[in-house]
């Protein structure tokens, strides 16, 4: 109510002025009027009594004044006022406007993108309801690495566990949808039935899964994603029910999810589709129900938290029963991992982030400093302009709200562009993003990141204008006002100084960073791949369709497309194979050596199924023996190159050659043949360059037990690789038009692909590296040039007295080194500990790696000795006849 | 000499106006001569005070204010209490006599 009366009231003034200023003159008359009728009343003669009346109320005016004061509607014209002298202040010094305008803008612009990547992934819980109740869960792999779970883990722990309302299993799928005009592969999930259930999600149209439709040989049915559905049906509500052609079998539409709905597990995913795995047989082994490749996602009842679930979990994996006996790969003896489905999204790429944080502060922090200093240099100008105010009876808080509000009006008009910055910035970070950052789509300007940049930039406005401010007002308007003082240099030189001090130390955290990252990047493209990567094209070349369910239609269709392929002029050699190095993808199978003990494998491998040539192709040199050949065919005993890691290890002063080993499928089956190896060649790297597992088999595609449907074709070209790829692909479809061609690229594209998140990380550090090194230099330069305009006078009457411009140069150089040289040796101390924080970044070099040290700090002296030449000539130049005459 | 007129007391200025509003709505000058009359002359309002005091007891909604013809056919700015302003007074009035009794004790033990 009575806050109400106060905001009314307070506007009726606003809105008229003069009606509210007539009312209070008429009010004060008033009393005047009586004060004096009762003044004549007790006897004293009119004048008199007007006399005594004015006496008594005191001025008029003052109390006018005091009674308009006491509303707070009074503050909104002297803010107006102090607004518009803002600006003219500003608008009269268009170089330091826009400079400051513009440090302001990249420090908050650069924070406020960085934190529109950190706001989704790290703080915002993901997008579904109780999302903290989702969990991971995986089984142990060696050496305490996570492993996918088995189909029959997950039924074991869904019959048996009481912890979760919900459970689900996922794998990846990628059908081929044709019918339509050009056979379309799309990114897709077989998922368990309750899948959208445990992400508390269901179908905006249509209808979720049920149970029923899980069960081997069930019927077949899609759920498609919004964005296909408008892509493909342009958003046809009567698609439900109708009937889709993937992997020529009919799929039957059932659903479609909304458009909110964000799949984190898999953002790429398109349409889902039941897993309908077997629940039967568990007794047989040799199943996929048995491989280690399902996902497992669970939702947690209401009340249960995931320590009491990870309780649960550990006693049911340690007292097996005998409805589900378990085989000893999947016997769960070292327990089950559980984790938040947050945390297993995130957990990758949070040092990463958090390092760009740091960094982005930094940045932040050596902005605010630079500007601080600025705002500084501009009140030493302005001393006198302070000193007449204070003389004229400014009292020092009306001054103090003044400069504050000037420096507020910086920073919000620093703010506004910042967000041009941001929007930028936020482009660039999707655009380079890694393909492990999660929720990208996410990542964008919206409410609460404007908010932070808003927040941000009142309170730099506040931080950097206080110091100025409180020297400002502090002026002595007598000692203000004498045209001498302006020969000494005042105290806050001190100040200014220790802020280029430390302007200096945290630009040197910041490159040393950039530093060490950069290193790593190089030590990692020195890493030699085992393999010649140049003038190398790769594409993934699928064979979908009931047509191909013989086998030996695949092999035709493989042999004709190499053929043709190979015609294409500039092709000098061609091959596929199942598993294309630095792709990302990995494909292991265990491997059983002929004399081992036990029957499980005890060792595993990665699996290249080729065609005769590839190691020759790829450039894979070999050690021993033979390569794989022509002869090495269907019919013919099975013959096997290893890479050396594997012959190192298995046979360490023994002949490799000759060996007996059975892989995958064929282990412990004594109707398959052992394969013999045949040859040693050299490792590859098949993860990433920095991964060094590199344990291999190589077998020829007729030789294994099947014909993987996704096939890598590998072309070696003479010149530009990438250009001779629609001709490739033409090629190709000369010899079957409805075979999908996806993920082409150079070996290049994926050496450099592979090395994408620490790319990631160097781009940023670079970027911030630069911009602190650029406003660091400009803090130097902005405090030596202001030393030497005051110091004007020193230096004629130096150079009248007899120094030479070089020794006026050298006192001045010396004033700017011996500054950066300060900050050197405080960023040093700051940068040794903060690199501890990025050691998980690095690659092959030490975090305290001397020559990046070195390079960071003779750059920063060299860069401080640019920034304190321009300033020093200028001294140098200083003609004392001039200055001296001009006093 | 007579005693000398003191300002009023910090913090009562308010209470004292609305005391005197309670009894029948008065403007400003009224409001002051009746304060010292009934002080006997001890108190003297200074008219700036007072004018202010009359803005923020009005805009806290205690007071409200209209513009009558006075009986010398002039027109004034008369102020009434409202009856938020009667509940403020009254608790004031308790607040004031509990200080003041507080003091008084004080004062005689230490006497």
């Amino acid at each position: 109510m009575s806050l109400w009366r106060q905001i009314s009231r307070g506007l009726r003034v606003l809105i008229n002025r003069t009606a509210a200023d007539n009312d209070l003159s008429e009010e004060v008359q008033h009393y005047l009027e009586q004060s004096t009728a009762a003044h004549l009343s007790r006897g004293l003669s009119p004048g008199e009594a007007r006399r005594a009346a004015r006496l008594e109320l005191g001025n008029v005016t003052t109390v006018r004044e005091q009674v308009r004061a006491s509303g707070w509607e009074n503050l909104l014209p002297t803010l107006f006022a102090d607004l518009r002298f803002a600006t003219r202040q500003l608008h009269a010094n268009p170089g330091f406007t826009a400079v400051t305008i513009l440090t302001l803008a990249l420090g908050i612009g650069a924070t406020t993108a960085i934190f529109s990547a950190i706001n989704p992934i790290l703080l915002q819980s993901l997008p579904y309801p109780d999302a903290d109740r989702i969990m991971m869960i995986s089984d142990f792999g060696i050496n305490g690495s996570r492993l996918d779970v088995t189909f029959h883990t997950y039924r074991e722990l869904s019959e048996r566990s009481r912890s979760f309302q919900a459970m689900a299993v996922m794998k990846p799928w990628q059908p081929t949808m044709t019918g339509a005009d050009q056979p379309d592969r799309l990114d897709g999930q077989r998922v368990s039935a309750e899948y959208f259930h445990v992400l508390g999600e269901s179908p905006a149209v249509g209808r979720d899964f049920d149970p029923s439709d899980d069960l081997l040989n069930g019927p077949r049915i899609v759920i498609l994603s919004d964005t296909l559905w408008k892509r493909r049906f342009s958003g046809d509500r009567t698609i439900v029910g109708r009937q889709i052609t993937l992997d020529d079998n009919l799929y039957t539409v059932i659903g479609v999810m909304p458009r909110t709905f964000e799949n984190v597990l898999a953002p790429s995913a398109e349409l889902w589709s039941p897993l309908q795995y077997d629940t039967r047989n568990i007794i047989s082994v040799q199943t996929r129900e048995w491989g280690h490749h399902l996902r497992m996602v669970a939702r947690l009842r209401p009340g249960v938290t995931g320590e009491q679930a990870k309780g649960e979990f550990a006693t049911i994996a340690h007292s097996p029963v005998k409805e589900f006996p378990r085989p000893p790969w999947a016997s769960l003896k070292q327990g089950l991992i559980v984790n938040s489905l947050q945390h297993d999204v995130t957990a990758d790429v949070r040092p990463a982030l958090l390092a760009a944080l740091a960094a982005v502060t930094l940045v932040l922090l050596i902005a605010c400093v630079n500007v601080t200093n600025l705002l500084l240099a501009r009140s030493a100008q302005r001393r006198g302009e302070f000193a007449v105010r204070a003389a004229l009876g400014a009292g020092r808080m009306r001054m103090l709200r003044q400069l504050l509000t000037e420096t507020l009006l910086l920073s919000t008009l620093g703010g506004a562009l910042a967000m041009v910055v941001a929007e930028f910035g936020v482009r660039a970070l999707v655009a380079l993003s890694p393909p492990g950052l999660p929720r990208v789509g996410a990542i964008r300007i919206d409410g609460a990141v404007f908010a932070f940049a808003f927040i941000t930039a009142t309170l730099v406005g506040l931080v950097v204008g206080l110091i100025p401010a409180l020297h400002a007002s502090r002026t002595d308007p007598s000692s203000g006002l004498q045209q001498g003082s302006r020969r000494t240099a005042g105290g806050h030189q001190w100040t200014r100084r220790a802020l280029v001090v430390s302007e200096v130390a945290l630009a040197l955290v910041l490159l040393v960073r950039a530093g060490l990252l950069l290193r790593s990047i190089e030590r990692l493209f020195g890493v030699p791949p085992g393999f010649d990567p140049s003038h190398l094209l790769t594409m993934e070349v699928q064979e979908t369709g009931h047509r191909f369910d013989d086998d030996s239609v695949r092999y035709r269709f493989l042999d004709q497309a190499l053929e043709v392929v190979l015609q294409v002029p500039g092709v000098k050699s061609a091959a596929f194979t199942t598993l294309l190095p630095l792709s990302g993808d990995t494909d292991v199978y265990g491997v059983e050596f002929e004399g081992d003990n036990n029957s499980i494998a005890a060792d595993a491998a990665f699996r290249y199924a080729v065609t005769p040539g590839y190691c020759e192709e790829m450039g894979i040199p070999l050690r021993r023996g033979r390569m794989l050949d022509q002869h090495d065919m269907a019919g013919a005993s099975v013959a096997v190159l290893i890479s050396e890691s594997l012959a190192k290890r298995r046979f360490p002063g023994r002949e490799p050659i000759g060996q007996r080993l059975r892989m995958g499928p064929d282990i412990d089956r004594a109707d398959r043949p052992w394969y013999t190896i045949v040859g040693v060649v050299g490792d590859v790297k098949q993860m990433s360059l920095a991964v060094s597992e590199s344990d291999a088999v190589y077998i020829t595609t007729t030789h294994w037990a099947w014909v993987d449907s996704v096939q890598s074709l590998v072309v070696r070209v003479r010149g530009d690789a990438a250009a001779l790829a629609p001709a490739i692909r033409n090629a190709i479809w000369s010899v079957d038009k409805d075979q999908p061609i996806v993920r082409v690229a150079t070996m290049d594209d994926l050496l450099a692909a592979s090395a994408a998140e620490r790319r990631f990380a160097l781009v940023i550090f670079e970027a911030f590296a630069l911009a602190a090194l650029v406003l660091a230099a400009a803090g130097i330069y902005g405090v030596l040039s202001g030393s030497v305009t005051e110091r004007t006078r020193e230096i004629g009457v130096r150079s009248a007295l007899g120094a030479t411009p070089a020794s006026i140069l050298v006192m001045v150089l010396r004033q700017g080194i011996t500054l950066t040289a300060v900050g050197v040796a405080i960023g040093l101390a700051g940068a040794v500990a903060a690199s501890q924080a990025i050691a998980a970044m690095l690659f092959g070099i030490s975090r305290l790696d001397p020559l990046t040290y070195l390079g960071v700090i003779g750059m920063l002296l060299g860069v401080s000795a640019i920034a304190c030449w321009i300033p020093a000539s200028r001294a140098a130049r200083v003609d004392p006849a001039t200055t001296l005459r001009a006093e | 000499m007579p005693d000398p007129t003191t300002d009023v007391i910090q913090g009562t200025l308010d209470m004292l106006i609305l005391k005197t509003l309670s009894l029948e709505p008065m403007h400003g000058f009224g409001i002051a001569r009746r304060i010292e009359q009934i002080s006997r002359g001890v108190f003297k309002v200074n008219p700036g005070s007072l004018l202010t005091a009359f803005q923020r007891l009005e805009r806290a909604g205690w007071l409200d204010s209209e513009w009558r013809q006075t009986n010398n056919s002039r027109r004034a700015k008369f102020y009434s209490l409202t009856r938020s302003g009667h509940k403020q007074l009254e608790l004031e009035t308790y607040d004031w006599a509990r200080r003041i009794s507080a003091v008084a004790r004080l004062l005689r033990t230490e006497g």
